[in-house]
């Protein structure tokens, strides 16, 4: 175990690394950010000035050293907009984008195993071709125009939930949390549903596609010779046979939607670190997008690492090697 | 003179029909088969690959799944029909009145749950003994299925165990709401020689200690004729021979038995009296008129191709579906 967990860091700190080097390579070649810094009628000089500050004078490998050790360092500069450690300006709105992700991976979870484990044992019904077909939709359909339809009918013309921001949230262990207020969860509904629906989709979809293989299984029916329920044998015996590729799909699109919610964020004013992304690539805002990027890589990492160990708890034939 | 009071058997299947209806035409695995099956009796069900055996197996327990469809006949347990009683009756039928042991022990347990899990779901679903006398319970019957250490495995895994161990442990479970019958299909095929007859020792001597019944389900005649009182032969979904076992293995009436009783190797006999049937198993889809087993019957005639042969009684105990079937001392 001991072991394993070491080769386990081991390989973490080398996608890291490599992730690292990506990122270092293509923000030197995309765009002098000397200009975001300097006035628009600075000298040549001045330029100078300002290019030798930000250490963009020295050869490449110079400056990746640099680069690194301060990201060793757990320093990862200053914002070059908002003039605050880019750190504390991700931190600051990752609850957001977090929160909203958690409440549409939990919606898919729940919508998406019932559904999947019906249509997968009643594969010829009537019922189990409208779900896939509206899985289909579920697959196809681009999430912001998914998104402005909700805002459309249940914001303007029903008026039920809001249609933008992220309402009152509440103080928790020095975050800002939306879920622990009413308004909160009102403001959350619309764009973790938006969010949720092609995770919904795949995850159903991964479900019945293992519920039918798992249903051809003899020790269903031997389940089934027991005297077993019906349901007892599909979610007792049958889902955890078919959980494996389920779990695996879940742990990438959880890491996926962290990432990379940037658009329903910016349909719904919803202030998560996607919109902090956009805001800062436009601006060239390099330290931002570099904690960003690293930040998404280390969640990847994570969330593989838990993923892995989730197996091994579905499954005693798989061991951590 | 004394009377003979025929008992109620345990088990009467009646002109038994069970189809499949899929996309290629309807399969008629299982073609009006009746036998029955007395209290504390051993049936052997035989035939070549195909024959419906297994299909009859899981009508019984009502495990029959679409594209199948039992379209006719009774299965009646004590009386009582089986084909049409709701899913809730079939379910205090199934592990606690027939249970039953599948052909492959590698797949019949689910590979993520312990042993004792697995048994103990028989024990919630059929007793109502609490967790430390259900636990007993399984200890008990695993020991009494040669496995030691048992309280121990009960932790294990299905991947931890062998082949013949895990049918063991099937077999456990088989018994362990002490059925009235088990339903046997192959129980030993997937396994090596050896263990073959140790799980058959076994299962006779569990099912002799506890009064049950069993169909043993098997394409093996020579370990049913160990094994059963009496032998049904089924052929393409039919019952083409059935009687008691003595009588069926030495003066078989019906071309087709007597063709699977000469395919058995034997080691006591030379080895040139073994031949294999000729010809093939017709496709079940779209059965030939006359008797299904006309283009392999050495004694095939003209009748044979126009009409169906129906069972009528033979010597003995024997009854038989053929029109020119063998007298007793014939050879073929
Ligand atoms: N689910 C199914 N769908 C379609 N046909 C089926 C199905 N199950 C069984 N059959 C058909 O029913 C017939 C009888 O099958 P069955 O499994 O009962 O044979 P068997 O006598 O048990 O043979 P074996 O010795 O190979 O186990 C076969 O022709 C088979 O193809
Ligand atoms: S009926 Fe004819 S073909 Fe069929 S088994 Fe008897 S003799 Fe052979
Ligand atoms: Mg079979």
């Amino acid at each position: 175990m001991f072991g394993y967990l070491l080769k386990r860091l081991i390989q973490m700190t080398l996608v890291l690394w490599v992730v690292s080097v990506i990122v270092f390579l293509m923000m030197s070649f995309t765009g002098d950010p000397v200009f975001m810094v300097v006035p628009i009628d600075a000298t040549d000089a001045e330029i100078a000035q300002a290019r030798r500050l930000l250490g963009l004078d020295q050869s490449l490998l110079v400056q990746y050293g640099k680069f690194l050790t301060s990201l060793v360092q757990g320093d990862f500069g200053n914002s070059y907009v908002f003039r605050q450690p880019a750190m504390t300006l991700i931190l600051e709105r990752m609850p957001a984008t977090v929160e909203m992700v958690l409440v549409a991976m939990a919606l898919a979870i729940v919508v998406a195993i019932p559904l999947g484990v019906y249509a997968g044992a009643n594969p010829n019904s009537r019922i189990s071709r409208v779900i896939m077909a509206g899985s289909l939709l579920g697959i196809s359909l681009p999430g912001f125009w998914v998104g402005m339809v909700l805002i459309y009918l249940f914001a303007v013309h029903w008026g039920v939930f809001p249609s933008s921001g992220r309402g009152d949230t509440a103080e928790f262990l020095g975050l800002r949390i939306s879920l622990l207020t009413w308004d909160g969860w009102h403001h959350i509904m619309l764009p973790a549903i938006t969010l949720s629906l092609g995770t919904m989709a795949i995850l159903l979809r991964m479900t019945r596609a293992g519920m039918m293989e798992v249903g051809r299984q003899d020790f269903m029916k031997f389940a089934r010779a027991k005297g077993a329920t019906r349901r007892d044998v599909l979610y007792k015996h049958g889902l955890k046979n078919a959980l494996i590729p389920v779990v695996t799909i879940f742990g990438l699109q959880l890491g996926d939607l962290i990432a990379f919610a940037t658009i329903t964020e910016t349909i719904f004013s919803w202030p998560g670190m996607g919109k902090l992304l956009i805001d800062s690539i436009y601006r060239a805002d390099r330290p931002v997008i570099v904690v960003y990027l690293m930040l998404v890589a280390l969640i990847f990492v994570v969330i593989n690492f838990i993923v892995d160990i989730v197996y091994t708890l579905i499954d005693p034939r798989i061991t951590l090697k | 003179m004394t009377r003979q009071i025929k008992s109620k058997p345990l088990l009467a299947v009646q002109d038994l029909h069970t189809h499949f209806h899929t996309f290629a035409g309807t399969v008629k695995a299982v073609n009006g088969v009746s036998f029955e099956v007395g209290a504390g009796e051993v049936m052997g069900l035989v035939g070549e690959s195909g024959g419906g055996k297994s299909v009859v197996g899981f009508s019984i327990l009502g495990l029959i799944d679409s594209p199948g469809k039992i379209e006719g006949g009774q299965i009646l347990l004590d009386g009582q029909d089986l084909v049409s009683a709701g899913e809730n009756r079939l379910r205090q039928v199934r592990g606690r009145e027939i249970s039953m042991v599948f052909q492959d022990p590698m797949t019949s347990l689910n590979p993520l749950h312990t042993v004792g899990r697995q048994m103990d779901e028989v024990l919630c679903l059929h007793s109502d003994l609490d967790a430390a006398a259900r636990k007993q319970a399984c200890i008990d019957m695993l020991e009494s299925v040669g496995i030691s250490r048992a309280e121990e495995r009960l932790k294990a895994y299905p991947h931890q165990f062998s082949g013949g161990m895990r049918q063991r442990v099937v077999i456990a479970i088989a018994m362990l709401a002490r059925p009235r019958l088990i339903i046997a299909d192959e129980p030993t095929t997937a396994l090596d020689v050896t263990i073959q007859s140790q799980i058959l020792k076994l299962m006779r001597q569990q099912i002799a200690d506890k009064g049950a019944s069993m169909i043993l389900i098997t394409h093996d005649l020579a370990v049913v004729s160990e094994m059963a009182d009496h032998i049904t032969v089924l052929y393409c979904g039919n019952v083409v021979e059935r009687g008691k076992t003595r009588e069926l293995i030495e003066t078989p009436t019906h071309p087709y038995t007597r063709g699977l009783i000469d395919s058995i190797p034997d080691t006591a006999e030379r080895h040139d009296r073994l031949k294999q049937i000729p010809g093939s198993v017709p496709d079940i889809r779209n059965l030939p008129k006359g008797c299904n087993f006309k283009d392999r019957c050495p004694r095939a005639q003209a009748l044979c191709a126009e009409r169906e042969p129906t069972l009528t009684a033979q010597h003995g105990s024997l009854w038989a579906a053929c029109h020119f079937p063998l007298k007793p001392g014939e050879l073929a």
